[in-house]
């Protein structure tokens, strides 16, 4: 689907994220991470809690500042050489939905001005202009007018993610990074909001990078899906190969964990536990992140750590013994 | 049992339509503290002992250090509301000369709190890194130190009175408010739509104004509230235990302290300037109560 030749929108390269903890030590929240992303499509970004998922998607947005690593939009590197009005420029062409529908409105502004924070930090729109424009974009993600005069306690989680979703849209992105817009939801409450990004992806050719930790939520919307492990990427390829033909033994496992919707194939489906827990991040040792608790795991595992590589063309994993 | 619940008929457009006139915050926080009796009669209550500190001793015949052997302790009559002391002289005059010490000392700790407290916190975890960690360590150097060990080195340098107690508060007074205030900004910093506002380009200033300033106002104003009674308690106990004012001059803790001595006998010295002080401190915490809750949008019905 992804041909090489296609300009990819945003690359990402070699991109590290340390924390500095407590005294002399570092938590390596993202280490070594590549990808692109191409106009108009999904990438899924999968992990358990912990394995540096916001952190990479806060990187890429500029809110923190790379450790190692290079960001290129649209051909040009915006970590390093973008002057202040270039960056403030460039806020208008990326944007974030967030996590926590509770955490990400200011619970003391009104739903009007929430929305119109990034017309007024780009001062495009003002005056009866700008509440027009409010409304349009409530009644764009399912709300009403009047909604505007409220304030965010008076919300649903579903409701306020939605204000969180227009709040985004109100600068005309390009390219959108949803940080587990969905996993504080109701299940029921997930497809709508699932339908409503994909929808407004198809209405305004939006690209998206799709952060959620179950592979489960990122079927639907994915083209390609990315898997994380401990602030590596250890599997990447396209979402059908990924469900149909996955080759990192952490993939497997992952996918081993969902369970399928038909009791015959649920009862004899084998399930591969994961033994051990998670490594501290802050300590880890040479060798594949994964071989304390893989099944594969041998000495070559345990002494070098596995690139990336493209075991099929579009397939990235990184594990000795992939084929 | 069935009939008893009838069912309410509410429509669906109605349910949805929740109008809200446009008011500024300002405004819908005048609204909320309205709604709350206890903090109006607190601010009414603390308004009406403002003025009479301000005026009684004005139109009063009498002076507060104006003695009188013939007339001492004398229980209230019209001609002296709240009798009078062991010299005679008439304690209406001295309660309310009392308290506008009382309030002075409020209003000292109430601005340093909002000045200095409010900014060198807000500073500080603002700017963060090197810079805070050494403004707290300068705090934690202030707090090590007991208050009363401060007020008595002040006493050998500087003639015991109002401003001495005004120069102990000045040096701690603030570092509460400093501390909380740190506390606040560093939590809401990282919080999302902190986050989300610089991923939308809104600028550092606006930040501070639209988002930190706003979500810190209840925590600023419920602790100025209680720090205002906690300086008067101090400067009264300081006054209590004898270090503080000087006679004639009295401040409501001279009064009690020498109310206190003759309480068998002669209750009413104690009782008025006692009352004037109670009122004040929980009028304080009630109207400080009241405030937070009007300005929190959460509360509104
Ligand atoms: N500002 C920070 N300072 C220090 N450590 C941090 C910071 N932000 C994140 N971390 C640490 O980095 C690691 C990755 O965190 P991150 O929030 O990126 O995980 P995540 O994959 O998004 O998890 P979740 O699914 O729970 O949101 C965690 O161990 C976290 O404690
Ligand atoms: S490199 Fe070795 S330990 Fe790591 S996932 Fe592959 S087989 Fe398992
Ligand atoms: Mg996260």
């Amino acid at each position: 689907m992804m041909s090489a030749e296609k300009k990819p929108l945003l690359e990402v390269k070699h991109l590290k994220k340390y924390f500095p903890v407590g005294k002399n030590q570092t938590l390596k929240a993202v280490r070594d991470i590549s990808l692109n992303l191409y106009k108009g499509e999904t990438l899924g970004l999968v992990g358990e809690s912990g394995c540096g998922k916001s952190t990479f998607g806060r990187t890429v947005i500029q809110l923190y500042e790379p450790t190692e690593g290079t960001i290129i939009y649209e051909g040009r590197e915006i970590n390093n050489s973008l002057s202040k009005a270039e960056r403030h420029e460039f806020t208008r062409k990326m944007q974030m939905i967030f996590q926590d529908p509770y955490a990400s409105l200011n619970p003391r502004m009104k739903v009007m001005d929430i929305i119109a924070e990034g017309m007024d930090a780009h001062g495009v729109y003002k005056g009866q202009e700008r509440k027009k424009k409010v409304i349009e974009l409530l009644e764009t993600v399912g709300l009403s007018e009047e909604h505007a005069n409220r304030f965010p306690h008076e919300f649903s989680g579903g409701q306020r993610q939605r204000v969180g979703i227009a709040r985004a849209l109100a600068v005309d992105p390009e390219f959108i990074i949803c940080d587990e817009p969905i996993s504080a939801l109701d299940v029921s409450i997930q497809a709508q909001v699932i339908n409503l990004l994909k929808e407004l992806q198809k209405k305004r050719d939006l690209t998206y990078l799709f952060i959620a930790h179950d592979l489960s939520m990122v079927k639907h919307i994915s083209d390609r899906i990315g898997v994380m492990y401990l602030g590596s990427m250890v599997e990447l390829t396209d979402s059908e190969t990924l469900f149909d033909d996955p080759v990192h033994p952490y993939t497997q496992a992952l996918l081993s964990a969902i369970p399928i919707p038909d009791p015959d194939v649920e009862k004899s489906r084998n399930r591969i536990m994961l033994e051990g827990s998670l490594p501290d991040p802050i300590r880890l040792s040479e060798g594949c992140l994964f071989a304390g608790r893989c099944p594969y795991a041998e000495d070559l595992c345990r002494k070098n750590t596995p690139e990336m590589k493209e075991v099929r063309p579009g397939h990235f994993a990184a594990c000795h013994k992939a084929k | 049992m069935d009939e008893l619940f009838v069912r309410v008929h509410v429509d669906e457009s109605e349910k949805e339509h929740i109008a809200h006139p446009n008011l500024t915050a300002f405004q819908e926080g005048w609204l909320r503290l309205k709604k709350n009796k206890a903090a109006v009669a607190s601010l009414f209550t603390l308004i009406a002992i403002g003025l009479l500190a301000l005026l009684a001793p004005v139109f009063s015949a009498y002076s507060y250090k104006e003695t009188n052997y013939d007339i001492i302790y004398q229980v209230p009559s019209i001609t002296h509301l709240f009798g009078t002391d062991q010299f005679g002289r008439d304690l209406w005059v001295r309660t309310w000369m009392g308290t506008r010490i009382s309030l002075l000392i409020a209003f000292v700790a109430a601005f340093l709190d909002l000045t200095v407290g409010v900014v060198y916190g807000a500073v500080s975890a603002l700017i963060g890194g090197k810079v805070d960690a050494v403004m707290q360590r300068f705090i934690e150097i202030l707090v090590g130190i007991p208050h009363l060990i401060i007020v008595i080195l002040l006493m050998m340098i500087m003639p015991a009175g109002i401003w001495t107690i005004v120069v102990a508060l000045s040096i701690t007074g603030w570092v509460n408010m400093a501390r909380l205030v740190r506390a606040e900004i560093l939590k809401l910093k990282n919080q999302e739509f902190v986050l989300a506002a610089r991923v939308l380009g809104t600028s550092t200033s606006m930040i501070i104004w639209k988002h930190l300033i706003p979500n810190t106002v209840g925590v600023i104003v419920i602790n100025a509230m209680f720090t205002i009674p906690s300086a008067i308690f101090t400067e009264a106990f300081l006054s209590f235990i004898g270090i503080g004012m000087q006679e004639p001059k009295a401040s409501l803790g001279v009064l009690i302290n020498n109310g206190y001595q003759v309480l068998r006998n002669f209750p009413h010295v104690l009782i008025f300037p006692a009352i004037v002080i109670v009122l004040i401190m929980v009028c304080f915490s009630i109207l400080g109560d009241g405030l937070r809750d009007a300005l929190d949008p959460r509360m509104r019905k």
